[in-house]
């Protein structure tokens, strides 16, 4: 008698997490949001690597958007309404970033999604958001995959494209190189899109590539590839990957003997390349979104509240993770709802867009575009010496 | 022929450093029949100890450098211990099996642990000795590092040999590998023996944590994972269990990798040497060097 009680009571138990189970894994879209629409709080999701690999870009890049939210909410908000930010971490993993989404969005009810930095981890996410039409905001993923995954996809950044053709004229114009080395990382879809859009860009304007090797994302030894490029004798290194792997390029380029000028994208941007690169990175170039520098109010204002909030200085990230908050408020402002239809026209419609990275507009296939900078590595730390538009 | 050069050079030093993890795989396999999947992370946590000591060592001398290495050992040491005294002697006569899981969770555990107390970011490693390049004429170069990797790998597999073979310990060793039981009775500690062999083990670990770290300068709770991955894969090619098989099995596997990562295939290293092991196991199942043993019923 007693067991069967017992029983039934475990099985009743087991009754609401099965269906939790169940409303994770289920494919379809179940939008069960705790509160009604058009009440209280807006939530807003962000999923971040604030741990991992691309740590300390998923950390900046949280740490803007958190100084946005705060922003708007002391200005009373948007429609009236607070906004609350949910953030998830999903450890740099690939993989974690689909669960994420359907978490944040079947069982959280978020109106929005804001991320991710790495293209693979957005790319991840984005059919989810598409299939439950919530608008997704990727505020630094500049492949250009992103956001042909469906008109609710969007970024305020560069795409790779944009950037892989600003860099093939740097390259050619204030480094005068004619012969380019290409060191591509093959794990991940950022520095592949790169490499190839450069190397079009590169070779369509009259110039060489010298030679071109590969690695995977996690090697620390690139000798044996660095060995090849020195033998091909280029004029300058092209490294489109991450920081971790440029800032160890860097040093076991020069350790070979390899002295041709090196230069990246915006993976490169964060305090860990000088730390890790040393001496070898000196005088290394990379294009990124933002710079510091910038004298503008509205820059100068955002530079002076993030360090008095985190104590350093805000890089690109950071500033784009502000960005993708501040548009995302503006475009549920005029919108004058959170429906998720709604919101996506409005930000479809978003043009000329104060933004701390300049000046916002969507276009056609919700892309912004904007010009880049060209920062300096100068006694480990970074320094714009050139700012380029794109096309 | 400079490119060539250049490239054995290369493909020795990675070589080298996958050599100095295999010793400390291949000597605990031979004395206690069990593969330690812990010791790529008692490597990590031997490279952390570098990094924290290094604080307090503030100019990069010799003598500093090697206290450091000789502090990390000792940790690493007392770690390999006490992991082997609360995970492993428990299970001592239970199934190869369940020590191997339990050697498995060991793994994950100290991975995690890590994370949470390390933090997940990636941390550039400081140097700890001189650092100098030394270039020919002909632009062959090689760097301080790369040599120390050299030296401390050719010097620990002459040491190890010399102690299994040589001394006291080391016959103590040998006879608990032959027998448990036996060597019990022959009146050897068999558990202060094994300890030893932990201790031991270990040490190798975090001498090659600090090493590897000096050449990568970023390491992360995971970093042991992919160097210990192709480390016990260098100890099995060479014949697990044979001290001078495991540097052979190393610098085959890091000369192998190299050389196909300086061609065209290099995204293909991995697998091209996963198989040349597979090819070498088909005809050698021992190993290079190893010996094929029937076991008698």
């Amino acid at each position: 008698m007693m067991m069967r009680k017992n029983e039934k009571t475990a099985g009743r138990r087991l009754w609401p997490l099965a269906g939790l189970l169940c409303a994770l894994l289920a494919a379809g879209c179940n939008k069960s949001g705790h509160t009604p629409p058009g009440v209280g709080e807006i939530k807003v999701g962000e999923f971040a690597s604030l741990t991992g690999k691309e740590a300390t870009f998923g950390q900046m890049s949280h740490h803007g958007t958190e100084l946005a939210m705060d922003e708007l909410n002391a200005r009373g908000g948007v429609l009236g309404r607070k906004l609350q930010l949910l953030t998830e971490d999903d450890q740099s993993k690939q993989g974690e970033s689909k669960t994420i989404a359907r978490k944040l969005i079947s069982r959280d009810g978020v109106i929005a999604l804001l991320g991710e930095v790495a293209s693979g981890r957005s790319l991840e996410a984005a059919p989810v958001c598409q299939e439950c039409k919530i608008p997704q905001i990727s505020p630094s993923s500049t492949n250009p995959k992103v956001t042909e995954i469906g008109d609710y996809i969007f970024r305020i950044c560069f795409t790779d494209p944009q950037q892989g053709r600003v860099l093939a004229r740097f390259a050619q114009n204030t480094l005068k190189a004619r012969r380019v080395a290409v060191l591509t990382d093959a794990g991940t879809p950022y520095s592949v899109g790169l490499a190839t859009y450069f190397k079009a860009a590169f070779t369509a304007n009259g110039g060489v590539i010298a030679a071109e090797e590969k690695y995977t994302s996690g090697d620390k030894d690139f000798r044996a590839q660095l060995t090849a490029i020195k033998a091909a004798g280029p004029d300058a290194l092209f490294v489109p990957g991450y920081y971790t792997e440029a800032g160890l390029i860097a040093r076991q380029a020069r350790e070979l003997g390899l002295q041709a000028p090196l230069f990246g994208g915006d993976g490169w941007e964060s305090g860990e390349l000088p730390a890790i690169g040393g001496e070898a990175v000196e005088g290394a170039r990379f294009s990124t979104h933002f710079s510091p520098e910038e004298k503008r109010p509205d820059v100068e204002k955002f530079v002076r509240d993030f360090q008095a909030r985190y104590g350093t200085t805000p890089d690109a990230m950071a500033a784009l993770g502000y960005d993708s908050a501040m548009i995302l408020a503006d475009a549920i402002q005029r919108a004058g709802t959170t429906e998720g239809p709604n919101v996506r026209d409005a930000l479809a419609a978003t043009r000329h867009f104060s933004g701390i990275t300049g000046d916002i507009t969507m276009d056609a296939h919700r892309n912004a575009s904007k010009p880049l900078v060209i920062l300096q590595v100068k006694g480990g730390m970074f320094h714009m010496v050139e700012k380029i538009n794109a096309d | 022929m400079i490119v060539f050069l250049q490239q054995l050079i290369n493909g020795l030093s990675v070589g080298a450093v996958y050599a100095l993890i295999a010793l400390g795989y291949t000597m605990v396999y031979g004395i206690l029949r069990f593969i330690n999947f812990a010791h790529s992370d008692i490597f990590m946590v031997g490279a952390f100890c570098g990094f924290y000591c290094s604080r307090m060592d503030a100019g990069r001398t010799l003598a500093g450098g090697l206290l450091v290495m000789a502090v990390a050992m000792a940790v690493c040491a007392l770690l390999g211990i006490i992991i082997e005294r609360l995970a492993y002697r428990p299970l001592r006569g239970s199934s190869n099996l369940a020590v191997l899981i339990t050697a498995i969770g060991v793994s994950l555990f100290l991975e995690n642990a890590g994370q949470l107390v390390f933090g997940a970011d990636p941390k550039p490693f400081p140097a700890l000795f001189p650092e100098r390049n030394f270039t020919s004429h002909s632009g062959l170069t090689i760097s301080s590092n790369q040599l120390l990797v050299f030296v401390v790998t050719a010097a620990l597999l002459v040491a190890l040999q010399w102690i299994v073979m040589r001394t006291k310990m080391g016959t103590a060793m040998r006879a608990v590998s032959f027998n448990h039981q036996a060597a019990a009775l022959m009146g050897i500690n068999v558990d202060r023996v094994i300890s030893f062999t932990f201790g031991l083990g270990s040490a190798l670990a975090a001498a090659g944590g600090i090493l590897y770290s000096l050449n990568y300068p970023s390491i992360d709770p995971y970093m042991g994972v992919l160097p210990g991955l192709k480390a016990f894969v260098a100890a099995v090619l060479g014949g697990i269990g044979n001290i001078p098989g495991a540097a052979l099995g190393g610098v085959l596997l890091g000369l192998i990798e190299t050389f196909v990562k300086g061609g065209k295939y290099s995204t293909y290293s991995d697998a091209i040497a996963f198989g040349v092991l597979i090819l070498i196991l088909l005809f050698r199942p021992a190993g290079l060097l190893g010996k094929f043993q029937v076991e008698k019923v």
